[in-house]
């Protein structure tokens, strides 16, 4: 039937063996290094990313954004960067985003990692580039090392930003100490801020005392279990609530039926 | 100047394309920009690596429109007229394998050297892992360790450490195997060798002509496909064949040339 000998038989198997073999060596080493250089939490992306895990799948690593920006804000990672390599990322403290209106980076992504209508608005059913929309990061801020909460008046990250009194307001309460003086506390809204860093920027001491967080990282979530009773658009949040009963050994009967069976009463 | 022709010409070629991409970024211009992961010309025509995307794919991300169309084109260039000639007129890397490959054939160290064996079929197998590892991982598993991207991105956009990479592959090609990275490693040349099985343009050879003088296969980075040489008059039809036209560019006897691809099953029966 076959003209193979056993031996050419053997021979084929085994090298296909050889094959699997070595490759899943190489796997070993290749996706401990792949799933390593993925970590990257703190990284900040261009306007319009999709989410860190669908933008790395999706980037192509062509520098199109890159060479988009006109601010230079934007650098492909390189090798010892310790990022995911080629993808772009920004530090507001040396170049915040700009928030230029036209978002350049943005429609020239030829993958889809920079996602358009995330930073549109529409307008008459038109779609218009909206860099408001973007969600690149959020401002956090450092109360212990931020001098305005020490009472001594600077307002930099405020003026610094691009959605001023919206995104940053200022708060206001009496410095007990001198007892005449006020602070003018920074406080960030994350509805508003947009993460473009020029806050970060600004501010004015050695390390800044605001920074842009990645939002994943900065934000907790409330969840269903509470609703903003008050807030006729929060209230809609329950209709899409999910209902979730766990039962323990001490609630599987009501808690009155528990009690009273207590001690075989 | 005559054995140096296609070689002048590649190189020309594959400088060319860099000064392009490195002034889009630096000046501004127009004509060719991003990196050769993806590219546009003009601004309107995308060109995409068939292989990053590919790899894309696997992982489940949902493809754009311009990297798809982009990937159509490039593969569709090659494998209907180029064959695999990115490897040798495109890319960066071929510039410093081939220097290595030359030095290493001057230095006479094939000769001294015990063989290191390594199969011509790896790079197949790290293609199929590397399309394996990015489904399992999420995100283009050799585009993240990729010395190709390193250079051409790190030309346009600045090198970084990535020039550590492509010592490692000047190396490697010059002390431990003679075409190392780009004969046998590369899966990005293995895709390439792949998409340009069939493609037209094919280098032809003439064995009436051929005197045995052995030059081209001493300079041919894929060896295996001049197996014809001085036996049979037929073109050179392995997808493995970079189109470099170095063993035309060597051969005193004009018994290799560039011809488009006969579509007859055994040319040697036309004569």
């Amino acid at each position: 039937m076959s003209t193979k000998t056993p031996n050419d038989r053997r021979r084929f198997l085994l090298s296909i063996a050889r094959g699997i073999g070595l490759s899943a060596m190489g796997a070993l080493v290749w996706s401990a290094y792949v799933g390593e250089v993925k970590a990257a939490p703190l990284v900040l992306r261009p306007p319009g990313a999709l989410d860190e895990a669908e933008f790395i799948k999706n980037c192509i690593k062509c520098g199109l954004c890159v060479e988009a920006c006109p601010y230079d804000t934007l650098i492909l990672a390189r090798p010892g960067d310790n990022l995911p390599i080629g993808t772009p990322f920004f530090t507001p403290r040396s170049v915040p985003c700009y928030m230029c209106t036209d978002i350049p980076c943005v429609p020239v992504c030829p993958s889809g990692a920079l996602n358009e209508p995330s930073v549109s608005s529409y307008v008459k059913n038109k779609a218009v580039l909206d860099i408001n929309k973007s969600r690149m990061g959020l401002a956090v801020v450092d109360e212990s090392s931020c001098i305005a909460m020490w009472g001594i008046q600077c307002d930099a990250c405020y003026r610094a930003c691009p959605l001023l009194g919206e995104a940053i307001t200022i708060e206001t309460s009496k410095n007990e100490r001198t007892g005449k003086h006020a602070f003018l506390k920074p406080v960030v809204h994350a509805d508003v801020c947009t993460g473009c860093g020029m806050c970060e920027h600004a501010c004015v001491t050695e390390i800044a005392a605001i920074h842009i967080l990645p939002r994943a990282l900065a934000m907790g979530k409330v969840g269903d279990h509470y609703i903003k009773g008050w807030d006729k658009a929060d209230e809609k949040r329950l209709e899409g609530a999910s209902i979730e009963v766990t039962k323990t050994k001490m609630s599987e009967k009501s808690a009155l039926d528990s009690l009273n069976d207590e001690g075989g009463l | 100047m005559k054995n140096y022709r296609y070689l002048i010409l590649r190189r020309l070629t594959q400088i060319t394309l860099m000064v392009l991409y490195i002034g889009a970024n630096v000046w501004g211009w127009k004509m060719l920009r991003g990196n050769l992961s993806t590219s546009s010309i003009l601004g309107t025509i995308p060109l995409s690596d068939p292989y990053a995307v590919i790899q894309i794919a696997v992982t489940g991300a949902s493809l754009g429109m311009d990297i798809l169309l982009g990937a159509l084109i490039v593969t569709l260039f090659y494998g209907v007229i180029g064959g695999r000639a990115f490897c040798s007129w495109v890319c960066p890397i071929n510039i410093i394998t081939d220097t290595a490959a030359w030095l290493r054939r001057a230095l006479k160290f094939s000769e001294v050297q015990k063989r290191f064996y390594m199969s011509r079929s790896l790079r197949y197998w790290i293609l199929g892992l590397s399309l394996i590892l990015s489904a399992l991982m999420g995100v283009a598993a050799f585009e993240l360790i990729s010395p190709i991207s390193m250079a051409h991105r790190g030309l346009i956009f600045g090198m970084g450490m990535g020039g550590g990479a492509l010592v490692v592959i000047f190396l490697f090609d010059l002390l431990v195997h003679e075409n190392g990275w780009c004969g046998y490693v590369c899966p990005l040349g293995a895709t390439y060798s792949l998409i340009g099985k069939f493609s037209l343009i094919r280098v032809f050879h003439d064995a009436e002509k051929c005197t045995d003088c052995r030059s081209c296969i001493t300079v041919c980075p894929e060896k295996e496909v001049l197996h014809m040489i001085n036996r049979s008059s037929e073109s050179v039809l392995m997808g493995e064949c970079t189109n470099c036209g170095r063993c035309v560019d060597v051969c005193q006897e004009d018994a290799l040339g560039f011809s488009i691809r006969s579509f007859t099953k055994q040319p040697k029966d036309e004569e």
